[in-house]
């Protein structure tokens, strides 16, 4: 077991390495200058020469990315272009809100989604059934922004139940913190839930099947007992495996719903930088982000051979 | 959005099939999921494809005194020689006074088409990896690494910074979505290659002498087609919708060039008071990609076996 | 669910930790009631805290808050002093003698001195553009003591006391010594300034919010204010500038509350303010803001002046800010160059841009000879009061017989492009749109469209040396008559040779509630001083 860790992430290594390339010469060979939006709206030829000068964009191309690795490698990841703070500390600034979204949607994923599946998978062929497929296609086909406008439109303006935007830490109290997570979060879930539900009733159907829930009912075991102890637990595997890959999409997904609900997270940072041209900024996000999806999924990988005595490393 | 769920349908094809050949159109044809795809989205490239004769008007023609009219103005034309006749803006019109309704019709051709090719591209491109990557052993691991590079960048953070790469443009936004799609598809192909690459039949072939190329494809080539058909609709569902969301966030298809992202992406400023530019747009998107998934469903029904016995 | 229910626990920890570990700004509002916190929805990010290194407005509108100027301008565009106590100049018009005001001091406390606002003028005069033209005319400035201090002129300039009190960017605004020493290439990292606000800089979340607290030592004037003239006095103790890049949020978020006030919502939004007693929506900018239609004078076919001049006869004002403002209440035609109702407002010679003669504009082309060479014009994408220029302004020239190809990018993208002087085939560009405040653009010497210096003159680089010689006429000229007759001149050499057409004047919208705040001003910039909000 200790072995695999360390084998697994060492590996992680090259894997991050090529992103760190990618990413530096991605960006760098875009057309937009930053030096020209520093100089602001109206700013002249010689502003923008001057700043460009200051920043270094004059250098080869691979001296710069040479600096600027040796730099990651000690943890900095250099300056904003636009707002002379460190970058790491502008991402920190960002992480809590996205951290926070993140795991109130995958919690409202996990609650709502296992369950309908692992009932629609019992019911298998009734009108409850149906209606959880019928569901989790339409959550897929539905675009993230349209649905978060209308749920705004219907339950912050229509119905004032909910604040229309912003976010408050959960320093402010938990009610206000939750407040106004509650519209982003059922925004950003439903494409996850229609996705596991649909994963869940697959797996527990096919389990469902199996030899040995035959003879667990055989053996006069009660129908909730065989789905939570047996059906579930072996269907736990695919259903984590669908929720790492999951992580990909939350994060795609975080970016628009960020931009909707106006949540100060990493996603309206990305957006920001990327429309900014603020270079270390989006090579830092992208990094934080593979690294974080990286680490996720290593964790899942481990989270086998809990789930399923079977699995071993 | 989409590309979760294949990933479980990635089992080989199964030893009866030659005895399924038979029935097999019969099968996809009558599956229900199958039929109501196959009819909407049949009607919906019917819509693209005539457009021009649907009763539109060219959807870049602006009018700044006709802008932000609500659905069913009607708008009297005097034509040169002094006849009149009326128009009626069915969708309402947009900031520019562009007709919503021929915007949203022509849309369908831009909207279906980037879902199409990206599907085609990434299919082509992760075949030719995957295929090759799983046969030649030493690439292997070459090729392992980049995708597993790419594919740890989340692929709407890698669209977003691909597209702002060369200039906003159709080809640049379909190249954005295609890319972060590959590796899942060169994974699927790879894992089919190195299942049946341990068939006793393909190692007969290999000891008689046949040549690495021919085995690719008489024996592999026809086993990874269905899974790939599978998994190309629920790519081109998903790059209808990744196009509309890159659209959203601004670094989507040029205006110019009506899709239903950039028609929404525009109208969203004033959805409060004009619904009517996210509402018809929106309708069309959310039909079509419900379409595509649906079929891609019945599709995966029908062509792999190990996932019919499950649903 | 191992996994699920570890990860969920391990998450929320982290979250709280996060949440403990660093210092919440947003939430001050429940914590302290007793205090008044003006909520702000800017038009943009605040992203560069030093107004003298950026022309960009936000940073402009920032420097208000945080500095104060030696001179301002009232609303009827009237200069009068400001941090400047009195002044006096010498009968040759070569010594300006300034005494600042009693009790001014810095953030930290400190007095400001001669030294400071010497050193100030310096910084501002070696990068703003009305600035380094001054300097032309400076031989040294003294400090006589703490308080007085004097410029001294080489030959008279007419225009001392109005670059001092410039009201927009790159705005003269005064700073500590220790700061303006800063080269003007450099961005400062100290944020004390004399001014009404402090800048909470370690409060300051970049992209989300920007906070100012009231400035306790503030002195203000006794006169009313006007504009940035007159008695700064704060009434709230904290302003915060919120971001919200989506309208449509934000709309929302004052509708219900949420802010207090917004700077700029598009004016097609406007509707949903109607009716509702609790929020005005009003004009606060009276001169409001001009759209520019700018052609690159190094590259085919507008290097020739005549295929220049087709292209103002094909477009007109009525189109371009019908199709990005809409409603007549707030956008003008307007055939002064230097803003309607201003001092150098005049009609004269501009007949061409106010409308549209396609058929004219085809017969030039055709004397003219043009061959077809495609025309680049760039749209802008994310700026709602400019994304729709672009394809006006493309219809227009298409219809006049150009083969026009319209390009679309984001704003940033398009600031970078205008900047390179390569052919359009490489890279480069034809046509682009941009609005200016009409606080800018005054008069021939602050507003960068009539520079016509070649390769030193704005994007487009126009190269006319008649126009540079009227522009230096104008700028040495003292008499306020002779002034305009100038003004005039200009105006018509800049329709000749085609610098740059004025598009259309249209004004922003601020909107706020008016069940909270009371004292709201006009102004060429945003003013949060004079506002009293109650709850």
């Amino acid at each position: 077991m200790f072995g695999f860790i360390v084998q697994r992430l060492l590996a992680t290594i090259p894997v991050l390495g090529m992103v760190a390339v990618f990413v530096f010469l991605m960006l760098r060979l875009t057309p937009g200058d930053p030096a020209a939006v520093l100089a602001g709206d109206n700013g002249t030829p010689d502003q923008i020469a001057q700043i460009r000068e200051s920043l270094g964009l004059n250098e080869p191309l691979l001296v710069q990315l040479g600096i600027w690795l040796g730099n990651i490698l000690q943890g900095d990841f250099g300056q904003s272009y636009f707002f002379k703070k460190d970058v790491s500390e502008l991402i920190l600034l960002r992480v809590e809100p996205t951290l926070a979204l993140a795991t109130t949607t995958l919690i409202l994923t996990i609650v709502v989604a296992v369950p309908i599946g692992v009932l629609a998978a019992y019911r298998h062929g009734t009108w409850i059934d149906r209606s959880v497929m019928a569901f989790s296609v339409a959550g897929f086909s539905v675009p993230v922004f349209v649905l978060g406008y209308i749920l705004i439109y219907l339950f912050a303006m229509e119905i004032d139940l909910f604040p229309v935007q912003g976010y408050k830490p959960i320093s402010d109290g938990f009610w206000p913190f939750i407040h106004r997570l509650v519209l982003p979060s059922i925004t950003l879930s439903v494409i996850y839930i229609a996705l596991i539900a649909r994963i869940t009733r697959a797996s527990v159907l096919e389990v469902l099947g199996e030899d040995y829930i035959r003879t667990a009912y055989a053996k006069g075991l009660k129908p909730n007992t065989v789905l939570l102890k047996h059906a579930l637990r072996n269907a736990a595997v695919p259903i984590v495996t669908v929720i790492g890959i999951g992580i990909a999409l939350l994060i795609g997904g975080v970016v628009v719903t960020e931009s909707v609900y106006n949540i100060p997270g990493l996603g309206r940072l990305t957006v920001d930088a990327v429309l900014g041209r603020d270079y270390p900024t989006i090579q830092a996000i992208i990094i934080v982000f593979s690294f974080v999806y990286v680490v996720i999924n290593l964790l899942i990988d481990l989270s086998y051979s809990l789930l399923d005595p079977r699995i071993r490393y | 959005m989409t590309e979760g769920t294949e990933h479980l349908v990635d089992g080989a094809a199964s030893a009866d099939a030659a005895s399924r050949k038979a029935t097999l159109w019969e099968q996809v044809v009558r599956n229900p999921s199958v039929m109501f795809g196959g009819i909407v989205l049949g009607i919906m490239v019917l819509i693209a494809v005539c457009a021009p004769f649907l009763g539109t008007m060219d959807p870049s023609d602006i009018d700044p005194a006709w802008r932000n009219k609500k659905p069913g103005t009607e708008r009297v034309i005097t034509a040169d020689d002094g006849t009149q006749s009326t128009w009626t803006y069915l969708m309402g019109t947009d900031t520019l006074g562009r007709d919503t309704y021929s915007r949203v019709i022509y849309g369908a051709q831009v909207s279906l088409a980037v879902g199409l090719v990206v599907a085609m591209l990434s299919l082509a491109i992760g075949l030719v990896v995957g295929l090759v990557s799983g046969y030649i052993r030493w690439l292997d691991s070459i090729v392992m690494r980049v995708m597993d590079g790419l594919m740890a960048i989340p692929g709407i953070l890698l669209a977003i910074a691909l597209v702002s790469l060369a200039d906003a443009g159709l080809v640049t936004v379909i190249l954005a979505i295609t890319i972060p799609e590959i590796p899942r598809v060169v994974r699927l192909v790879r894992s089919i290659v190195l299942s049946i690459r341990e068939e006793p039949y393909v190692e007969a072939a290999i000891s008689v002498g046949t040549r690495v190329p021919l085995i690719l494809i008489r024996h592999v080539l026809p086993n990874t087609i269905a899974p790939l058909i599978v998994q190309g609709t629920y790519i081109c569902a998903s790059a209808i919708l990744v196009e509309a969301i890159l659209s959203f966030l601004g670094v989507g298809i040029p205006p110019e060039t009506p899709t239903w992202g950039n028609i929404m992406a525009e109208g969203r400023i004033l959805f409060r008071v004009f619904p009517h530019n996210i509402l018809f747009p929106g309708i069309f998107l959310a039909i079509t990609v419900l379409a595509v998934n649906m079929l891609g469903d019945g599709l995966r029904d029908t062509l792999d076996p190990r996932m019919r016995k499950r649903l | 669910m191992n996994w699920g229910r570890t990860f969920a626990k391990s998450a929320a920890k982290t979250a709280l930790a996060a949440a403990v570990a660093l210092p919440m700004t947003l939430g001050m509002t429940a914590t302290a009631s007793a205090e008044t916190t003006l909520r702000v929805v800017m038009h943009s990010d605040l992203k560069i805290v030093d107004p003298i290194w950026t022309t960009a407005y936000m940073s402009r509108n920032y420097g208000y808050m945080v500095y104060d100027t030696l001179f301002a301008m009232d609303a009827e565009t009237n200069v009068h002093p400001q941090m400047v106590d009195s002044y006096t100049v010498s009968d040759d018009k070569l010594t300006y003698t300034m005494t600042l005001r009693d009790g001014l001091k810095w953030h930290d406390g400190a007095p400001v001195t001669s030294e400071d606002c010497i050193a100030s003028i310096k910084r501002w005069g070696s990068k703003d553009s009305m600035g380094q033209k001054l300097l032309e005319f400076v031989s040294e400035f003294k400090a006589v003591d703490d308080k007085t201090f004097q410029i001294v002129l080489n030959k008279p300039y007419g225009l001392v006391i109005a670059s001092l009190a410039k009201p927009s960017s790159n705005v003269p605004f005064m700073m500590p010594k220790r700061v303006a020493e800063t080269p003007s290439s450099e961005q400062i990292s100290d944020y004390t300034g004399s001014g009404p606000f402090v800048f909470k800089v370690d409060e300051w979340k970049p992209g989300d919010v920007a906070v100012f607290e009231k400035f306790d030592d503030y002195v203000p004037r006794s006169e009313e204010p006007s504009w940035a003239a007159g008695g700064k006095v704060v009434k709230v103790d904290r302003v915060e500038w919120v971001s919200i890049k989506d309208h449509q949020t934000a709309v929302n978020a004052l509708l219900e509350g949420e802010v207090d006030y917004l700077e700029s919502p598009p004016t097609d939004l406007l509707p949903l303010f109607e009716g509702n007693d609790d929020i005005t929506a009003q004009i606060l900018n009276p001169l409001g803001n001009q759209y520019m239609f700018r052609l690159n004078w190094l590259h085919p076919p507008f290097d020739n002046v005549k295929m220049r001049r087709a292209a103002l006869m094909a477009i007109n004002q009525i189109d371009f800010v019908q199709a990005t403002i809409g409603n007549p209440e707030y956008y003008k035609e307007c055939p002064a160059m230097f803003i309607c109702g201003t001092s150098f407002a005049s009609d004269e010679g501009t007949e061409i841009v106010m409308k549209s003669d396609i058929a004219g504009a085809k017969k030039m082309l055709e004397e003219a000879g043009y061959d077809g060479t495609p025309v680049v014009v760039m749209q802008s994408t994310d700026v709602d009061v400019l994304n729709n220029l672009g394809p006006v302004a493309a219809d227009k020239l298409k219809q006049a017989g150009f083969n026009v190809d319209l390009q679309a990018m984001d704003w940033q993208t398009l600031v970078a492009r205008r900047a390179k002087k390569e052919a359009p085939s490489d890279g480069g560009w034809n046509v682009f749109m941009t609005s200016w405040t009409a606080a800018d653009i005054l008069n021939p010497i602050s507003a960068a469209g009539y520079n016509a210096g070649c390769d030193k003159a704005w994007f487009g680089w126009p190269c006319d040396a008649k126009m540079e010689e009227l522009r230096e006429a104008f700028a040495t000229e003292t008499d306020a008559d002779k002034q305009k007759t100038l003004a005039v001149e200009i105006q018509k050499r800049a329709m000749e040779v085609v610098t740059h057409a004025h598009a259309g004047q249209w004004y922003q919208v601020p909107a706020w509630r008016s069940d909270k705040l009371s004292g709201v001003l006009g102004g060429p910039f945003p003013i949060f001083w004079n506002i009293a909000k109650s709850e």
